[in-house]
């Protein structure tokens, strides 16, 4: 295993080398070089933005094929929430659920099923941990769980430390595989349909446990044609749709948070928005909050890349088709709370914004990048291939690259060998001084 | 061993660029590795002052000197001074202005926090001339 396993990987042969990439990514984890991009594993966390802003569709997420199914005896499909939301004019979730399993799968387990657990666990551990830091941070999103793991390890122990649903899910469906046909553990695939790259990461290299619950990831955008087929054709829907109305909603922004039944409890989502109420956070301003759920994708997971609905029609979706559903069909006792549900670890802090190991070597090299970001001029325009003047100025100082990457950098080394106006109209337009 | 200095313009006039300081303090602690204690300390003790600038004083200078062993913040602005410190030491005690404690700042804390944040704190401040906070954190070894 790599030591950092990411999803979302580059396509070299449609990168075109352009800068949109580099710019998007809330982690600063892409640079182009040699007209290609190149990203950062240390700092990647599978948000998914390159994937979602590249025009060349040159960022791709890695993710398994219905064909992995025929490695196992048993497979067992484990649909997220969001899934509910892709379907137009969907009335009955056991249609939808049948579909999917007709797909290939012997049989169907909602993540909305665990996530009321989750929710019923969350709301006892809360209960039960007052000194708990707080707010206490969902550990739900994978990309938040990365997130505060590369950018603020301060904040790792608010997350709540339970399982997240999937893994929950995971565990459940296998147990009930085993039981049910006499099966060993490894004779049954487990298979996540999943809205974002993320959650393939968080299976193939889990911050929870050591070993994921689950055997693999199917997108949801990769099976929806198929899937809305099996649907057109279906004859009759069996009985498989086991949660109610919480574990569906975290399909969508609130969702999880609502499910805590607290008026304490807070929902942020978009990527940026999520950063600066971590900043909060860390600087103690958010004391009051109890509990705060966050996505990293605007909507909540139906907005994440591997879907293939616009995340608002999803969402209303799931408002409609939630609304005759009981509150909860699913709960977990304070035993099982400390017990099955706790997560076997904590996501470990990633020192990849640290300049060097040791207290003296960084501030040399802070001081150092302070003295060569003066001399740049902080248009950020990015056609070094970094997305910042001061990016550049740290891949400088961590030895990466030099200070020739600056166009401008470039301007004056012409200007001093006499080209003078000849340099200026060098540059590109935007970047000429006014004449 | 060369410590190193940072220099920040608050500007009095906009509320929400309010902790943007202290925010460029933090990134720039994470990125020399101090630990996570040392951090939060001296974010939350700077953001309480930097706040304070812009509500009291209509801004000010940051002069930050990072060593190793400890990370010295001086604040210092030319507004109206503080005339009595014991007082506005006192935890709720405030002068904020209506407008600004509807925005949820105000509420007399700002100065305890920094205190209770900070390994040493000084207050020098003149009426009419302007105040100076030199907040210290240390690094322990």
């Amino acid at each position: 295993m790599e030591p950092y396993y990411h999803s979302v990987r580059l396509d070299k042969d449609k990168c075109e080398g352009c800068i949109h990439c580099i710019q998007r990514c809330p982690t600063q984890a892409i640079r182009v070089r040699n007209g290609k991009a190149i990203i950062v594993a240390e700092r990647c966390i599978d948000c998914g933005e390159c994937i979602r802003v590249c025009p060349h569709k040159a960022k791709i997420a890695e993710r398994d094929s219905l064909e992995e199914l025929a490695k196992f005896t048993y497979t067992v499909a484990l649909p997220a929430p969001s899934l509910y939301g892709q379907i137009a004019n969907l009335k009955d979730i056991n249609a939808l659920l049948s579909a999917l399993k007709a797909l290939g799968f012997d049989d169907v387990f909602e993540v909305s099923a665990a996530a009321e657990r989750i929710s019923s666990a969350t709301k006892k551990f809360l209960k039960e941990n007052p000194d708990f830091p707080r707010p206490v941070i969902s550990s739900a999103c994978p990309v938040i769980c990365r997130l505060i793991s590369v950018c603020f390890p301060n904040l790792i122990e608010h997350i709540l430390p339970l399982h997240s649903p999937m893994e929950e899910a995971g565990r459940m469906a296998r147990e009930k595989a085993m039981r049910e046909t006499g099966l060993k553990a490894e004779q049954i695939g487990i298979f996540f349909i999943t809205p974002c790259p993320a959650k393939v990461t968080a299976i193939r290299h889990p911050l929870e446990s050591e070993k994921s619950n689950l055997d693999g990831a199917l997108a949801m955008n990769d099976i929806y044609p198929a899937l809305v087929g099996k649907l057109g054709k279906l004859a009759e829907a069996e009985e498989l749709q086991s949660a109610g109305l919480i574990g569906i909603s975290w399909g969508m922004t609130g969702g999880e948070a609502s499910g805590i039944l607290s008026e304490d409890a807070l929902a942020v989502d978009g990527i940026e928005n999520c950063m600066k109420l971590l900043e909060e956070i860390e600087d103690e301003k958010l004391r009051d909050i109890e509990f705060i759920e966050l996505n990293a994708c605007s909507g909540g997971c139906v907005g994440g890349v591997l879907t293939a609905e616009n995340p608002f029609i999803a969402k209303a979706r799931l408002q409609h088709l939630r609304k005759y559903l009981p509150v909860a069909m699913n709960r977990a006792s304070a035993e099982e709370m400390r017990g099955v549900l706790t997560a076997e670890k904590l996501p470990e802090p990633v020192p990849a914004l640290r300049l060097a190991d040791n207290l003296q070597e960084a501030m040399e090299k802070m001081n150092r990048l302070n003295a060569i970001l003066e001399t740049f001029p902080r248009l950020d325009c990015g056609t070094c291939g970094a997305p910042t003047c001061r990016a550049l100025a740290e891949d400088i100082v961590r030895g990466y690259t030099t200070e020739q990457d600056c166009i401008f950098r470039i301007k004056e080394e012409l200007e001093s060998t006499g080209l003078g106006q000849a340099a200026e109209d060098l540059i590109p337009p935007p970047f000429r001084k006014k004449k | 061993m060369e410590p190193l200095h940072l220099h920040y313009e608050v500007s009095g006039s906009d509320f929400t660029c309010a902790g943007e300081a202290s925010g460029k303090i933090k990134r720039t602690l994470k990125s020399l590795g101090f630990s996570p204690a040392v951090i939060r300390n001296v974010a939350i003790a700077v953001y309480e002052a930097e706040i304070n600038m812009v509500i009291h004083a209509g801004g000010g200078v940051i002069d930050v000197t990072i060593q190793p062993d400890e990370i010295v913040v001086v604040l210092k602005d030319t507004g109206p001074g503080i005339p009595d410190i014991d007082l506005a030491m006192q935890e709720g005690w405030s002068t904020a202005p209506e407008n600004i404690r509807q925005l949820g700042f105000g509420a007399g804390m700002g100065l305890p926090n920094i205190k209770k944040y900070s390994d040493e704190l000084k207050i020098d401040s003149t009426v009419g001339v302007g105040t100076t906070i030199t907040i210290t954190v240390r690094n322990p070894a």
